[in-house]
């Protein structure tokens, strides 16, 4: 008996988002099925790893993750470089994390000329990430926008409480924006609106859904993943029809299984495969729930998920 | 599929002889649609009508167990694509690859990884259940011998993997009381197998081509096996994970019963990178698998995929929640401050993990808010001043502390003030920081260090 393989139709389409200018350019987004599903519909470009550097030395990472850094953790721009050059990093994100007004309180100027060397010496796009705080992220990315004119980076993460300011300065130096959300499908359509109101271009836009962990929240991400992919392509809700980044490195390396060292968790086994497994396996299921962007941490994890989405996509 | 009043009407005597206590046949067969009566109630149905029934009331995906008493496992009777629309129902089974050609002391070495490496989350055991036994010599004799050391070892479900029926013939002899799977019959060694899965009663599972697949299911039905499970794995992972969507779809969305089987994936043959290996096999138990075989079990790969099920598997309407309580941490003394939250399992192992991580000794109450988080559990009225203040003074926390200091969650700074009216002026109550990141930084501080 011939069998006939059940497809599905699917109404709408993943917006494509170009991030970088120039030859460092790198477009996302473009689908049209839901993923894993290329027997259905079309996936012009495959998801891209993102890989961090941070503006600061990073206080209390495993030391499985801050190994294959050491020798560039206090330069941000040499970091950047290594991640591209030895590591394969298809785009850098740069978190601000000493911004932080609770910590250092870097000012907007040096994290933008930071944000710009790197940019500059760099042959890839630049996602930068301000340090969480609502009101300091304003003052930063609005500079970094400012500095890195004409860059195209996209630029995050932009919230309920400051889409205004950094949106304003999204289309004044035409970058592209992270619209974070608490895990939530409504919540993620509603900051869209908002910033489409604004006036930003929706190919402009990046839905960043706000991630969990494996073991913390990972069933969230994923379930509210899949259900705003099916809104975007079998509802064809317009507005849903962003490509999604998912922040996701430093959940998985905060984890209590990527950190905790073996003599005070006796059963749980080499903790630098621990860390590894629990970036590569939070980073699989983003993916097959529907991740354009992964921001990753450790190299071999990268090279793991990286080979995975050669295989899948 | 269930059938239709009409449908099942037209499998009754029509004699409205009404000893089932409805008037009509056709009032009974409505009854029977809705779920509201039973069959046999009805003393005249004939036994083909029985049959024909049970057929078409029985899950679009059939439940298959393997293994025997309180270690068997069972796997397939899902009913979603989707967890947001429906919990999962039977856990993805993680079964351990050995092979004949394998020295004892690696054997013992997976067999103790099998038996030992089990951990405990939110009250939920964590293990593999499966030993997948691989006949890679060729040499019945040697497989069976395997079989039997393996038996012997653990009492968990086996896998017994053979391209030749011969040699799981030989193998099943040793084994049918353990009720294995038996693995895998292609459209060639059909026969064979579905002779030995009758004989011995056990589950069968079949390999091919989706095409193959359902030719041969189609076959081992009509000679009236029931238990089977499909290796539809292909040379490429894209492909492997399409063939588990289409068999969930072809089953669920069409009721297509030729593939309304439950799935085994062999993970361990697509790599040799173990890293790269786990991370497969944790895609597999997103995408349906129901069974994966990998190669290695050590605490680190067990603790991803195990938690990765968990996770997959759990009820996506409500929340695992901790028991409500006092937690220790890092060996608290009377002096060790004291820190409250809700019972949300998600902000329970948050919070946990960066107090550990303060190496600050401290107290943890975990409130019972239904699973809610602070913010809504705030704005529920669960984790609010006048539900607070008599859980900690009913707690008994007071008999294990010096002081009388009590530190809330940022988020909920508003209600420190009635907190404290509500707990009496012997206490004090601080805020802590809102995001359980600062909590290390707010705990050292605290401490003087
Ligand atoms: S007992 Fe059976 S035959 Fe009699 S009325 Fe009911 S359904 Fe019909």
């Amino acid at each position: 008996m011939a069998f006939d393989i059940p497809k599905e139709t699917y109404s709408g389409a993943i917006r494509e988002v170009i991030i970088g200018e120039g030859d460092k350019a790198v477009t996302i987004g473009g689908q049209n099925a839901m993923t894993l599903c290329g027997f259905e519909g079309e996936f012009p470009n495959r998801p891209k790893i993102a890989m961090e550097v941070y503006d600061e030395r990073p206080e209390n990472w495993a030391e499985a993750v801050m190994e294959p850094f050491a020798d560039v953790i206090d330069d941000p721009v040499k970091w950047a470089l290594k991640n591209v050059n030895e590591y394969g990093a298809q785009i850098i994100c740069l978190q601000l994390s000493s911004t932080d007004p609770n910590t250092k309180d870097t000012s907007p100027d040096a994290a933008a000329q930071l944000a710009k060397s790197i940019a500059q010496a760099i042959s890839v796009p630049l996602v930068v990430y301000g340090s969480g705080n609502v009101e300091k992220d304003v003052a930063v990315l609005k500079k970094v926008a400012e500095v890195c004119e004409g860059k195209n980076l996209l630029l995050g993460p932009v919230v309920e409480e400051n889409y205004r300011q950094i949106g304003a300065a999204a289309i004044a130096f035409k970058h592209c924006i992270a619209a974070q959300t608490p895990i939530d499908v409504n919540m993620a359509k509603q900051l869209n609106i908002l910033l489409e109101n604004l006036g930003v271009p929706p190919d402009k836009i990046v839905i960043d859904p706000s991630t969990g962990a494996l073991g913390y929240g990972i069933e969230y991400s994923y379930s509210v993943m899949e259900r705003d992919r099916l809104a975007a392509l079998s509802q064809n809700d317009a507005k849903m029809q962003m490509p999604i980044i998912c922040d996701m490195g430093k959940e998985a390396w905060k984890a209590r299984e990527s950190k905790i060292p073996l003599d005070e968790e006796p059963t749980y086994g080499d903790i630098t495969k621990r860390g590894l497994l629990w970036e590569t396996v939070t980073a699989m299921d983003l993916l097959m729930a529907g991740a354009d962007i992964l921001v990753m941490r450790h190299p071999k994890s990268v090279d793991v998920i990286k080979k995975i989405i050669n295989d899948m996509f | 599929m269930a059938l239709t009043g009409i449908q099942i009407f037209k499998l009754l005597p029509k004699t409205n002889c009404k000893e089932c206590g409805e008037p009509t046949c056709l009032a009974f067969a409505m009854k029977l649609a809705a779920g509201k009566a039973e069959l046999a109630s009805c003393p005249y149905v004939s036994d083909e009508a029985k049959e024909q029934l049970s057929e078409a009331s029985a899950p679009p995906i059939r439940g298959v167990v393997i293994g025997t008493g309180d270690n068997s496992i069972k796997v397939g009777e899902e009913l979603v694509l989707y967890r947001h629309e429906k919990t999962f129902v039977n856990p993805t089974a993680i079964a351990i690859l050995i092979e004949d050609s394998m020295s004892d002391d690696e054997i013992k070495g997976k067999i103790d990884q099998l038996n030992n490496n089990t951990y405990e989350r939110v009250g939920l055991i964590l293990k593999a259940h499966l030993a997948a036994l691989r006949c890679k010599s060729g040499d019945a004799a040697k497989f069976k011998a395997l079989v039997e050391k393996v038996s012997g070892m653990t009492s968990d479900g086996l896998i017994l993997i053979s391209d030749s029926a011969d040699v799981i013939k030989e193998a099943v002899s040793v084994c049918a009381d353990k009720k294995p799977l038996i693995c895998g019959a292609t459209k060639d060694t059909a026969d064979a197998f579905a002779a030995i899965a009758k004989e011995s009663k056990v589950p069968v599972a079949i390999k091919g081509s989706i095409d193959d697949v359902i030719e041969i299911t189609q076959k081992m039905t009509a000679a009236g096996i029931k238990d089977i499970v499909i290796d539809a794995d292909e040379a490429s992972y894209k492909d492997t994970i399409k063939n588990q969507i289409i068999i969930r779809r072809a089953a669920l969305k069409k009721k297509f019963r030729p593939l309304g089987f439950p799935t085994i994936s062999f993970a361990c043959d697509m790599t040799d990178d173990k890293l790269f290996e786990t991370t497969l096999a944790a895609g597999l138990i997103n995408k349906y698998a129901g069974i994966v075989v990998v190669s290695e079990i050590d605490p680190p790969s067990v603790l991803a995929l195990t938690v990765n099920r968990m996770n997959i598997y759990t009820d996506p309407q409500r929340p695992m929640v901790m028991d409500q309580g006092v937690y220790e941490f890092n060996n608290p003394d009377a002096n060790s401050p004291l820190l409250i939250t809700t019972n949300f399992a998600l902000t329970y192992f948050i919070v946990s993990a960066e107090i550990e991580a303060s190496r600050v000794p401290a107290w943890l109450l975990i409130m019972d808010t239904e699973g809610m988080s602070v913010l809504t559990a705030w704005s529920a009225g669960k984790f609010v001043a006048d539900a607070m203040a008599p859980f900690v003074l009913k707690s008994g926390i007071s008999d294990k502390l010096g002081h009388k200091n009590i530190i809330i969650p940022g988020y909920v700074a508003q209600l420190s003030g009635e907190f404290q009216e509500e707990l009496g002026s012997e206490w004090e109550v601080a805020v802590g920081p809102r995001e359980a990141g600062d909590i290390p930084k707010y705990l050292r501080k605290l401490a003087g260090i």
